[in-house]
């Protein structure tokens, strides 16, 4: 766990799958989180650096930072649920 | 039939009982299982003869069920019959072929527990039990939407189809991951070229939705997709995740916050995996956790799962399932001989996809690699057609 800025309070653990699963178990996430809920989303997708973005975009859910977990080959997504 | 755990073949055995047989039991009478259950029974041909091996294909099902037959079942191309075959005709005679259902799996004592049957013990389990449908999952899915990804749905959407004249079909994709990635895509071009046929296309309204930001989780899938939609004047709506559905308002809401209407909703719904699973701790969502090469449960020794069920990085297709089943194969018999296995699954997937009602594409990959869509021809959907019919020899292990 790379994190120190952020205090999540779920965490979506989909490394080792590729597009779409990281952006659709965040998406399955979300739907059951409440408002206020912090959700740490761990990806090895390059790819969810920008679905994941441009989902909250559309879907009104606040992206509160992507930090770099595992030297350019894992992420950690940080969201909050609006 | 003893079911009581033997040992691998080496001398080395790992069973107090060093005569009884190496009992190795696939449950799943699926792609997966059946063509996995005839790759054994040549594999280890000698020591099923001599009474050293002892296989099961474990089925719920006495019927074999090739389900991507659904697809033609709306159009009146193909029936429900089309699809099934009794299991035992296409198991090879020297495998076991049982019908009745697994409940229970014992990890740690190598037990199973049946819905009919005392528990059965085993030296090697491959669990090829695939996806199930869940559109409870979405309120409203069930009551408002149609499908083709069973014979009941395939059926009424069939009937539906027949008397749609008008309005607006929506082809959602509502469950991801799910079977056959390609069939989406391929029912929307082909009820398109399916209503011109009939002189209704100018009086139907067509959309596609996907739940990301493009039509498919393939990129070169997506493109080829979005061009043909564009061309054939269906339109493309993405970041589409159904909420719920209103059956009487024939309303679908988003969890994006958005509502459109429908006069005719076919979706796929979402699929879920197996509650033994999940109960037995192979995976948390009734996915088997496996490593990708070697198809080998993550968290129990000599536990393999293939098919829907196995959750590896690629598509949930008949084709992973068939190509997942030769390393398998190899990797049982290695053990059960007591040798080192080295065979490995590199991620084959290989789906044809339908570009209409005469003329189909295909595409072929592996792990990490990017599919190229090469361009749809009449020769291709001829071959698709083809390979649906000789699926039955694939099945055998004879293809």
């Amino acid at each position: 766990m790379s994190n120190t800025t952020y205090e999540p309070d779920e965490t979506v653990d989909a490394r080792g799958a590729t597009c779409p699963g990281p952006l659709m178990d965040l998406i399955g996430k979300v739907k059951e989180s409440d408002p206020g809920t912090v959700i740490e989303l761990r990806t090895s997708d390059s790819g969810s650096k920008t679905d994941v973005p441009e989902w909250l975009d559309e879907a009104g859910h606040d992206l509160l930072g992507i930090e770099d977990a595992e030297e350019g080959s894992e992420w950690d997504i940080y969201v909050e649920v609006t | 039939m003893g079911h009581l755990r033997g040992g691998d073949l080496s001398g080395a055995a790992r069973s107090p009982l060093p005569t009884m047989p190496h009992e190795i039991i696939v449950v799943g009478g699926g792609t997966g299982g059946t063509v996995l259950a005839n790759r054994l029974a040549d594999r280890l041909d000698a020591e099923i003869a001599d009474g050293a091996v002892h296989v099961t294909l474990l089925s719920d099902d006495p019927q074999h069920v090739y389900k991507p037959v659904f697809l033609y079942v709306p159009f009146g191309e193909k029936t429900v019959a089309d699809a099934r075959r009794p299991l035992r005709d296409l198991v090879d005679d020297r495998i076991d072929v049982v019908v009745d259902r697994l409940t229970a799996v014992d990890t740690d004592e190598k037990r199973l527990t049946l819905r009919d049957r005392p528990d059965w013990t085993y030296d090697q389990l491959v669990l090829a039990t695939g996806a199930s449908l869940a559109p409870e999952e979405v309120p409203g899915l069930e009551a408002g939407a149609h499908h083709f990804y069973g014979p009941e749905g395939a059926t009424a959407l069939r009937d539906e189809l027949a008397t749609f004249t008008e309005g607006h079909l929506v082809l959602s994709v509502v469950g991801v991951p799910h079977m056959c990635p390609a069939a989406p895509v391929e029912f929307v071009l082909m009820v398109d070229d399916w209503l011109r046929e009939r002189g209704r296309r100018e009086d139907v309204d067509l959309t596609y939705t996907y739940p990301i930001q493009r039509a498919h989780g393939l990129q070169p899938v997506a493109d080829w997709a979005s061009a043909q939609f564009e061309q054939r004047d269906i339109a493309l709506e993405t970041f589409v995740n159904v909420e719920t559905v209103d059956p009487d308002a024939q309303t679908v809401e988003t969890v994006e916050g958005a509502e459109f209407d429908y006069d005719l909703l076919v979706a796929i719904p979402p699929h879920a995996g197996s509650d033994v699973v999940a109960e037995a701790g192979l995976g948390e969502d009734g996915w088997v956790d496996v490593d990708k090469h070697t198809l080998e449960a993550t968290a129990a020794e000599d536990v393999y799962a293939i098919g829907d069920v196995a959750d590896v990085p690629t598509s949930k297709a008949g084709s992973v399932a068939h190509f997942e089943a030769g390393p398998v194969a190899d990797r049982i018999a290695s053990r059960a001989r007591g040798e080192t296995p080295t065979a490995s699954y590199d991620g084959k997937t290989v789906c044809f996809l339908e570009a209409g009602t005469d003329a189909a594409t295909f595409i072929e990959f592996g792990y990490g690699d990017e599919p190229t869509v090469r361009p749809a021809s009449k020769m291709l959907h001829w071959a698709k057609l083809g390979y649906n019919e000789s699926y039955w020899l694939t099945a055998r292990g004879l293809l």
